[in-house]
C-alpha cells in the first residue's frame, strides 16, 4: 500500500518523551480493506504510535497523512471526527457510568429537542453487544465488571460509529476463543466494507488468521513492513526481538536454598482466588499474565498494602500479619512496585532522601536525620549498583527511567531483605540499562535472595526466571519449570486455554 | 465469561444500583420527615404553613447555588467562590436599582447572571487552561471577588427602601400559595437536572468526573465541558445573588459570607461524590433544604447557635460516612457477581 492511496499513513513520525525516544522513524500506512498487524515487544513504541494516530499525543516530527492530505489531530476528538477509532491498552471506561452509555459516550443518540433517546441508546448498545456475542446487560454500571467484559464495552465503545479506519491495541488480550472469532467475524466484515484495520496482538497464530500485511516494531522504530503471506512466525519473532534471547537475559545458575515465601489460600473477593506458592532462597519465580489477571494485586496483599479476605503468608515459617507493610518490612520483604514515578519514588525528592527512606529510622539519631549518613548510604549503594547520577542531591525525577529503578533497588537493598519482590523490573527502561537490571536480579539471586517477579513482557520471564506461575483471571492456572516455559505454553496458560490439569 | 443467563443477572444488578440510587434521594427524604416529626412533636407551631413556608425560603437561594455547584463537583472540581459571587451580585442588583427604580426586573436578573458567569468563566479558564487545580483558584478568587465587592461598596450599604416595591415583590409573593423564590428554584432545579440527565453535555459532565483521561480518550471535550460547569456555577450564583437582593432587601458588601461551605456541605449531603461522577441536582436541592431545615429546627427548640453548627458537622460526616458504606457494599456485590460470570 502507497501512502497516496492509504486511508491513513505516518511518514518519518517521532515522538520523544525527555531523554527517551519513545518512537522515531514512524512509518505506516494503512489502506482501504487492509487489516495489517503492527508487532513488536512491550516498549517497542506500538503504543506511542497508536497514540499519535489517535490523537492523544502529538507527534514532534514528521507527517501524517488521510487520504493522502496532510493532517493534525489537536485531540482525540479530531481523530474521531476523521473517522479513526482506537481501542487503547488502557481502561478509558467510565465505572460510575452504565455499560451503554460507555459505548456511546459523547455521541449518545438523541431525540426530539436534542434529548438523550435512552431507549434507542440502549437497543443499539444490546445489538451490538449481541453482534460481539456478549449478553451483557447495557443497563448495568461497568463498575465491577470483569476485565474480558471490560474489554467488550471497549471494543463495542470503538465499533459503536462507522469507523473508516479501526485500531485495537491488543484487544484480544483477555478474550475467550469464541469471542475473539465474533471479534474477527466482525473485522473481516469491517475490511469488506471498505474499512481499514491496525491489529495488536501478541499472540502470533491470530496475526497470522486474519491479518494482510505486518509493521515489525523495534527499540521505537518500524524496521520490517511485509505481506503476511511473505513472512513466518520465526522470521516475525526474529525481527522483534533482533537478537538471541540468552545474551539479553544473564540468568546465573544459583544454589536454591530453603523456602523463604510460602502463600496459602490467598483471596481477595473479586480480584484473585485461592493463590498459593513458595519461592525459595537463591530462586526467582516469575509471576506470568496478562495484564488485570490480578499478579499485581497478590504481590500487594503479600506486602500488606491491600487486605485478604483469606489465606495466609509466611515468611521463613512465621505467619506475618495481614495488612501490615512495616510487619511485611520487618520480617524482609522488599517490594519494588510497578509504578516507578507514582509509587516506588518521590521524584521531587533527592537521590540521597529516596534512597534512605526505607531506613530512617537507622540513620536518625535523637530523632533527627543526619544529611551525611543519608548520603553516605545513598553514596555506597550507588556505587555498587552503578547508579550513573550528577549529584546526590539531584531529584530523582531527574534521573532515566533506569537508574530511577536502581534508586528504587537500592532503596529496598538497604533493608537487607530476604524476599524481593519486583513488579515490572524493566517497564520504560532502555534496553542497555534493562540487561543491567537483569543482571542485578540475577547477582542477587546467587546471594541467596528469594525473588519474586511479576513481569509482562515473555522474554523476561522466558529468560529470567527458575519457575514460571502463570495467572488468569485471579488464579493461578499452572507452574511451569523453566525447561517447560515457552511463549506457548505461557500464553495459553495465561489466556484460559488450558486449565492446571492440562498443563 | 458472558452465559446465557447474564440478563437476569444483569437486571437484578440494574435494580441493586437503581435502589440504591433511589435510596440516596429518598434517604435524605426519610431524614428531612423524621426532623420535622420530632420537631413538631416538641414545638407543633414549626408545621405551621407560615413556618414550612419560610423553610423553603429559606432554603431556595442555596438549592439554586448547589444545583450550580453540583455541576462543578461531579467533574471532579469544586467552586469556592460561589459565596463572593453571590455577594457581588447582590450589591450590583441592589445599586442598580437604587439609582436607576425603572429598571424592569427580569434586566436585573439577567445583568446578575451576567456577572455571575463573567466571574464563573474566570475561575474555567484558569482551571482548564490554566491548569491549576478548581480548589486554589476558586480560593483566591474567593478572596479576589470579595475584595471587589468591598471596592465597589466603599462602606456603603442598600437598603430595602431605595428598591422598587416591584422587585422586593420576587423575594415575598407568592403565586398560587407558593412563593415565587420557591418556584424559581424549583425551575432552576428541573432545568439544571433534566440537562444533567437528557443531554450529552450534561452526560459528558459525569464522563470526565468518572475517568478524566477515558473521557479524553473517547473524544471528549473536557476543557469546554469544565469551562461550562464553571460559568453556570458563576451564572446561579448571580442569580442567587440579585433573589438575595430581593428576599433581604438590605445589602452590604459581605452578603454570602460563608455560603460555599454551607452549599458545598449540602450537595455532599445530597449525594453528590465530591471525587465526581456520580450524585444529581435534585438530591444537591434535597441536601439545601436539609440543612435549612436543620437548623431552623433548632432555632424553634431553642438549641443553642454552637450546636446548630456541630449538627451540620455531624450531618456532613455521617453522609459521607453513608455514602462510603453504600459504596463498599455496591462494590463488593457487583464484584462478587461478575466473578460469578467469570466462573
Amino acid at each position: 500500500m502507497t501512502d497516496g492511496r492509504a486511508l491513513v499513513a505516518l511518514r518519518d513520525a517521532s515522538k520523544s518523551y525527555g531523554e527517551v525516544r519513545a518512537l522515531r522513524d514512524g512509518n505506516i500506512a494503512l489502506g482501504a480493506g487492509e487489516v495489517r498487524a503492527l508487532m513488536g515487544e512491550n516498549g517497542a513504541g506500538k503504543s506511542t504510535l497508536v497514540k499519535v494516530l489517535g490523537g492523544v499525543i502529538r507527534r514532534d516530527t514528521g507527517e501524517m497523512l488521510v487520504d493522502g492530505a496532510p493532517v493534525d489531530f489537536h485531540s482525540p476528538h479530531d481523530a474521531r471526527d476523521a473517522g479513526i477509532a482506537v481501542i487503547y491498552q488502557e481502561p478509558t471506561l467510565f465505572p460510575d457510568l452504565s455499560v451503554a452509555e460507555n459505548v456511546v459516550m459523547g455521541y449518545h443518540p438523541l431525540g426530539a429537542f436534542n434529548r438523550i433517546d435512552r431507549g434507542a441508546m440502549h437497543r443499539r448498545v444490546r445489538e451490538l453487544l449481541e453482534r460481539l456475542g456478549v449478553h451483557l446487560d447495557p443497563e448495568r454500571p461497568v463498575r465491577g465488571l470483569s476485565i474480558a467484559d471490560q474489554q467488550i464495552v471497549e471494543i463495542a465503545k470503538a465499533l459503536s460509529f462507522d469507523a473508516r479506519v479501526l485500531i485495537m491495541d491488543e484487544p484480544t488480550a483477555a478474550l475467550s476463543g469464541p469471542e475473539v472469532e465474533r471479534l474477527f467475524a466482525v473485522v473481516r466484515t469491517l475490511r469488506e466494507h471498505g474499512a481499514g484495520v491496525l491489529f495488536i496482538s501478541h499472540r502470533l497464530d491470530e496475526v497470522f488468521t486474519i491479518c494482510d500485511t505486518v509493521t515489525v516494531m523495534r527499540d521505537g522504530a518500524v524496521v520490517h513492513d511485509a505481506r503476511i503471506a511473505d513472512m513466518t512466525p520465526d522470521e516475525m519473532v526474529r525481527r522483534m526481538v533482533g537478537r538471541e534471547l540468552s545474551a539479553l537475559f544473564p540468568k546465573q545458575d544459583a544454589e536454591v536454598g530453603e523456602p523463604v515465601l510460602r502463600v496459602d489460600g490467598l483471596t481477595r473477593e473479586g480480584v484473585f482466588f485461592d493463590v498459593g506458592f513458595e519461592v525459595r532462597a537463591g530462586e526467582i519465580v516469575a509471576l506470568a499474565g496478562l495484564v488485570g489477571a490480578g499478579r499485581s494485586e497478590v504481590a500487594r496483599a503479600i506486602f500488606g498494602v491491600d487486605r485478604p479476605d483469606a489465606g495466609t503468608v509466611e515468611i521463613g515459617g512465621r505467619r506475618l500479619r495481614a495488612a501490615d507493610p512495616k510487619a511485611a518490612m520487618r520480617a524482609g520483604i522488599a517490594f519494588v512496585p510497578e509504578d516507578r514515578r507514582q509509587q516506588g519514588l518521590v521524584l521531587d525528592l533527592s537521590i540521597a532522601r529516596n534512597t534512605a527512606l526505607t531506613r530512617l529510622g537507622a540513620l536518625a539519631r535523637a530523632g533527627l536525620i543526619r544529611k551525611s549518613a543519608e548520603q553516605k548510604l545513598a553514596r555506597d549503594w550507588g556505587s555498587r549498583l552503578q547508579l550513573r547520577f550528577h549529584r546526590l542531591d539531584d531529584a530523582a525525577g531527574t534521573l532515566s527511567g533506569g537508574n530511577q529503578q536502581k534508586v528504587v533497588l537500592a532503596k529496598w537493598l538497604a533493608t537487607e531483605p530476604q524476599l524481593l519482590i519486583i513488579d515490572e523490573p524493566t517497564r520504560g527502561i532502555d534496553v542497555g540499562t534493562k540487561a543491567e537490571v537483569h543482571r542485578l536480579m540475577s547477582e542477587l539471586a546467587t546471594r541467596g535472595l528469594a525473588v519474586l517477579m511479576i513481569s509482562s513482557e515473555l522474554p523476561e520471564v522466558l529468560g529470567m526466571a527458575d519457575r514460571v506461575l502463570v495467572m488468569h483471571e485471579g488464579r493461578i492456572t499452572g507452574e511451569l519449570s523453566r525447561a517447560e516455559a515457552d511463549e506457548e505454553s505461557v500464553v495459553r496458560l495465561a489466556t484460559g486455554q488450558a486449565d492446571l490439569e492440562a498443563a | 465469561m458472558a452465559t446465557a443467563t447474564a440478563p437476569a443477572e444483569g437486571a437484578r444488578a440494574r435494580r441493586l444500583t437503581e435502589f440504591v440510587f433511589r435510596v440516596r434521594e429518598l434517604g435524605i427524604v426519610v431524614a428531612l420527615v423524621l426532623l420535622i416529626l420530632v420537631t413538631a412533636i416538641l414545638e407543633p407551631r414549626f408545621v405551621e404553613a407560615d413556618s414550612l413556608r419560610n423553610l423553603a425560603v429559606n432554603a431556595s437561594i442555596f438549592a439554586i447555588l448547589a444545583a450550580g455547584q453540583t455541576l462543578v463537583i461531579i467533574t471532579r472540581n469544586v467552586d469556592l467562590s460561589v459565596g463572593s459571587v453571590l455577594g457581588l451580585s447582590a450589591f450590583m442588583a441592589g445599586d442598580l436599582l437604587s439609582s436607576h427604580p425603572g429598571l424592569p426586573w427580569p434586566a436585573v436578573l439577567v445583568l446578575g447572571m451576567a456577572l455571575g458567569a463573567a466571574c464563573g468563566l474566570l475561575n474555567g479558564v484558569l482551571v482548564t487552561f490554566g491548569q491549576v487545580p478548581a480548589l486554589v483558584v476558586t480560593l483566591g478568587t474567593l478572596y479576589a471577588f470579595r475584595g471587589l465587592a468591598f471596592l465597589w461598596t466603599n462602606g456603603r450599604q442598600v437598603n430595602a427602601e431605595t428598591l422598587p416595591d416591584s422587585f422586593l415583590g420576587i423575594g415575598t409573593n407568592s403565586v398560587l400559595g407558593i412563593p415565587i423564590l420557591v418556584l424559581i428554584a424549583l425551575v432552576v432545579v428541573l432545568v439544571v437536572g433534566q440537562w444533567l440527565r437528557d443531554f450529552r453535555a450534561g452526560r459528558e459532565l459525569y464522563a470526565i468526573g468518572s475517568n478524566p483521561e477515558g473521557a479524553r480518550l473517547a473524544g471528549v471535550r473536557s476543557d469546554r465541558r469544565v469551562l461550562t460547569a464553571f460559568v453556570l456555577a458563576g451564572a446561579l450564583a448571580g442569580l442567587g445573588g440579585v433573589l438575595f437582593t430581593a428576599r433581604f432587601g438590605t445589602v452590604d458588601a459581605t452578603a454570602g459570607t460563608g455560603y460555599e461551605l454551607t452549599v458545598i456541605a449540602a450537595t455532599v449531603v445530597g449525594g453528590v461524590a465530591i471525587f465526581g461522577g456520580t450524585g444529581s441536582v435534585y438530591g444537591a436541592a434535597l441536601g439545601a433544604l436539609l440543612l435549612g431545615t436543620i437548623t431552623s429546627s433548632l432555632i424553634v427548640l431553642r438549641v443553642e447557635a454552637f450546636w446548630q453548627q456541630a449538627a451540620i458537622g455531624a450531618l456532613l460526616l455521617l453522609a459521607i460516612a453513608f455514602d462510603r458504606f453504600v459504596g463498599l457494599r455496591v462494590d463488593a456485590a457487583l464484584r462478587r457477581r461478575s466473578a460469578r460470570r467469570a466462573g
